[in-house]
């Protein structure tokens, strides 16, 4: 069918820089840009172009600026470019508007209308750099209280602790599986978490065999369709994540086409080469919170009770009670996952409109577990849409132990946010299992990148709680005087439990 | 009374130490006995643990009721190429996801099963002589179940194949709705034995969304019964090879005549696809 669709970029190649070496051609597996020898001359397919700046970047005499394209339909505020070229797309397919990555619509960023505090004056504000400043952080559940046995100078702790997972800094990078992401990206997340002394999380799609040696650095996950689940797998783990929902597409599964699934990846997810690895929306053996109360100790009874047990779930409205329900049901770490949570592929309907932004999540779930007097029996992680160190250090001062942070590992390591992770194509090297894109990948340097961004985000975070005047991650957690809030109605400030800015 | 007090954890609250509950069993030689009457869950698996690393060859568990999770603990952390593989038998009502993660050993219920049977299995052998309830042999990956008598909802869902390992699921009777939903591989074989002459089969939505495997059916189904992502094939010479092994084995278990197992007619219910739901999107 003749297409209605317009280029979404413009690709601007400067001749009088271009030398034609045929790098840009290269570069671009969705071929944008063709040698012709007979003219001698480079052609741009712009209708190609998804904006990955890969070739620009890579583009020796930078020759090449792509920017959107300036093509537009007569103004109108309710019927923008994107809303047409979405129905036009449709009526020539008939399908589901597929797309990658997280929500960029404009739902309100509440991390950019809420301060934190400093000292001044009345007490003395630290300097990281000269004195002591914890990070660490535990993950797992906490008893009610401790009791001690003493005798004379003997003194025995009684309380039997419940398994906890120590990490260095309270960020962790989120779930991407072994099949969304190249190997190669897969990888460089088990080095970069072991490396820098935090975690990296499985995904649904298993864990090669010659990396279960960054085990100890591994959430691992098991989904709906429990891909590459077995007693090895659970047991060479940190701790163990049931995912029940993703915050790109709550209340719907995966599926993970045919072409991708390769011998490794076959391997890996213990299932036949070729076929669709479809997650299912629900997990089947779970249609209650006493159902999933079974699941979380068929793992525990799996693993000995020797990991933490997290169970994930995307951030909906009712995620409070759902979160209170979890707990009694015996999971050790709840993760949520917001909004502007990320994907390799998600019906784009369903991850424009589904589920809440996570900071109101993080804030009522904190809350309602505060209130019923059971915040000590979990951690919580949270993931979705942060953007920097402040995003993180406001997150905890929320509530949360840690957050999972996907997207920015991505950026890390050269991603764009393009957003065709479902086409197979990236350029970069990350989302695809193209051997000749994902070799472009080079796990020692993308894991030092990765460690890098950890570090510079650990380093803003000490410098931050410096200020406050505080030297543990610990005494910020759930502290919400640290935060106020600007712009926002007296119901934001309500369920964020923050005071307006100016307010004391 | 704070709410913090009233959680009360159905599965680690006042588990007693496993020296404890060594007087609810008895060894003899390789051969354990151990009476689970007053034995909550994990006790009990951690007493089949014990014995199990100790290097018991057979565990014979007597008036279970419900007890969960049997046999699931029964692994080492560290990875063995060979792992040990023991046999189970249990007297009385096994709980939910007996065999859960299970991989290798061979159990024997003398009686029924609850939901979840062979969760995620990856190797070994379940054998019951009764029934079993929902969620039978949900993601099973390896190794086979047989079942005497009839099971519930939602069986064998995303059973998978791979690599040469291709599990298997015998059920003597008939099954409920969503008989093989989302099926990646594996063999399900559906006797219908306790149906009577020109009586259906129950189930609805048998293979809905399948993509791999193999259905086997013996006894009558109507094709409004089927998912749409299912065709019915005649059966080939390698099936009847396949399905004799099976049969013989369930037979040879429940005491019944292969033969005349055999002589009733069977269909063979196989995906259509292996992509059911790749066209529903817009690239």
């Amino acid at each position: 069918m003749f297409t209605h669709q317009l280029p979404d970029f413009i690709v601007e190649r400067r001749e009088d820089k271009c030398i034609k070496c045929r790098v840009c051609e290269r570069q671009c597996a969705f071929e944008g840009h063709e040698y012709d020898e007979e003219l001698d001359r480079m052609f741009t397919h712009e209708e190609k172009c998804v904006g990955c700046q890969r070739c620009a970047v890579f583009c020796p005499t930078n020759a090449l600026v792509i920017r959107a394209h300036p093509a537009e339909y007569r103004a109108n505020a309710n019927w923008t470019k994107e809303k047409l070229l979405d129905l036009k797309k449709q009526a020539e397919t008939g399908g589901v508007v597929l797309t990658g990555s997280g929500n960029d619509k404009g739902y309100r960023i509440y991390w950019d209308h809420m301060v934190l505090n400093a000292s001044q004056v009345t007490n003395p504000s630290i300097d990281p750099l000269r004195e002591p400043m914890e990070l660490r952080t535990f993950l797992g559940k906490k008893p009610d209280a401790l009791e001690f046995d003493i005798n004379g100078d003997d003194i025995e702790m009684v309380t039997e602790l419940t398994p906890n997972v120590m990490i260095e800094t309270p960020i962790v990078f989120s779930a991407m599986s072994y099949g969304a992401i190249s190997y190669q990206a897969f990888k460089s997340l088990a080095i970069a978490s072991h490396e820098y002394g935090t975690l990296f999380n499985t995904g649904e799609g298993g864990l090669p065999m010659e990396l279960r040696k960054y085990g100890k650095n591994a959430i691992v996950q098991c989904a709906s369709g429990r891909f590459g689940v077995d007693a090895d797998y659970l047991n060479s783990s940190a701790a163990i994540e049931i995912k029940i929902g993703q915050g790109a597409k709550p209340g719907i599964g995966g599926h993970l086409p045919g072409e991708k699934v390769s011998v490794m990846i076959s391997s890996c997810r213990m299932i036949p080469e070729g076929t669709d690895a479809l997650s299912p929306a629900p997990q089947h053996d779970i249609y209650s919170i006493e159902d999933l109360s079974m699941l979380i100790y068929a793992l525990k009874e799996a693993t000995n009770y020797e990991k933490p047990v997290s169970v994930k779930i995307a951030a909906v409205h009712n995620a409070p009670a759902i979160a209170s329900g979890m707990v009694r049901a015996g999971a050790d770490i709840i993760a949520l996952d917001g909004l502007r949570g990320g994907t390799g592929a998600a019906p784009k309907i369903i991850r424009d409109n589904v589920g809440i932004p996570i900071e109101m999540a993080i804030a009522a779930v904190d809350r309602r577990l505060r209130e019923e007097g059971i915040r000590n029996k979990c951690s919580i992680l949270c993931a979705g849409g942060f953007r920097n160190s402040a995003d993180v250090l406001k997150a905890v001062i929320l509530g949360v132990d840690a957050v999972y942070i996907g997207t920015p590992a991505l950026i890390a390591m050269g991603c764009t946010l393009c957003q065709k992770c479902y086409t197979g194509k990236c350029n970069w090297g990350i989302c695809t299992q193209d051997p000749y894109l994902s070799k472009r990948l080079n796990p020692e340097i993308a894991s030092q990148r990765l460690v890098n961004l950890l570090r510079g985000w650990s380093l803003e975070i000490k410098e931050m709680l410096g200020g406050m005047g505080i030297n543990a991650i610990e005494s910020v957690r759930g502290n919400r005087e640290h935060l106020r809030g600007v712009a926002l109605e007296d119901w934001e400030l309500d369920v964020l439990g923050i005071k307006g800015a100016g307010e004391v | 009374m704070s709410s913090r007090d009233c959680i009360k954890d159905m599965f680690l609250g006042d588990v007693r130490k496993v020296d404890e509950l060594i007087k609810c069993s008895c060894q003899k030689g390789d051969i354990v006995e151990i009476d689970a009457t007053s034995l909550k869950h994990k006790e009990l698996n951690d007493l089949m643990r014990e014995y199990f690393l100790k290097g018991a060859e057979k565990i014979v568990v007597r008036n279970v009721v419900g007890h969960r999770y049997i046999g699931t603990r029964l692994n080492i952390s560290n990875p063995n190429p060979n792992p040990k593989k023991i046999q189970i038998d249990i007297y009385g009502t096994a709980g939910n996801d007996l065999g859960a993660f299970l991989k290798g050993h061979r159990m024997v219920i003398h009686g029924n099963a609850q939901d979840g049977v062979g969760n995620t299995m990856d190797d070994g052998e379940i054998i019951i002589e009764g029934r079993a309830g929902d969620v039978v042999a949900m993601s099973m990956r390896g190794g086979e179940i047989y079942i005497r008598d009839s099971v519930g909802y939602r069986t064998a869902i995303h059973m998978k194949e791979y690599e040469g390992k291709v599990p298997t699921l015998v059920i003597g009777g008939t099954a409920q709705d969503f008989f093989g939903e989302y099926m990646a591989g594996g063999r399900v074989i559906l006797l219908g034995l306790n149906l009577e002459d020109g009586e259906k089969h129950v189930a609805h939505y048998i293979g809905t969304g399948m993509h791999g495997g193999t259905l086997y059916i013996r006894g009558a189904v109507e094709e409004y019964q089927f998912g749409r992502e299912v065709g019915i094939v005649d059966l080939e010479k390698e099936d009847w090879k396949i399905l004799e092994g099976k049969i013989k084995k369930y037979s040879e278990y429940f005491g019944c005549n292969a033969d005349e197992i055999l002589s009733g007619k069977f269909i063979k219910v196989v995906p259509v696809s292996k992509r059911p739901y790749g066209k529903i999107y817009a690239y």
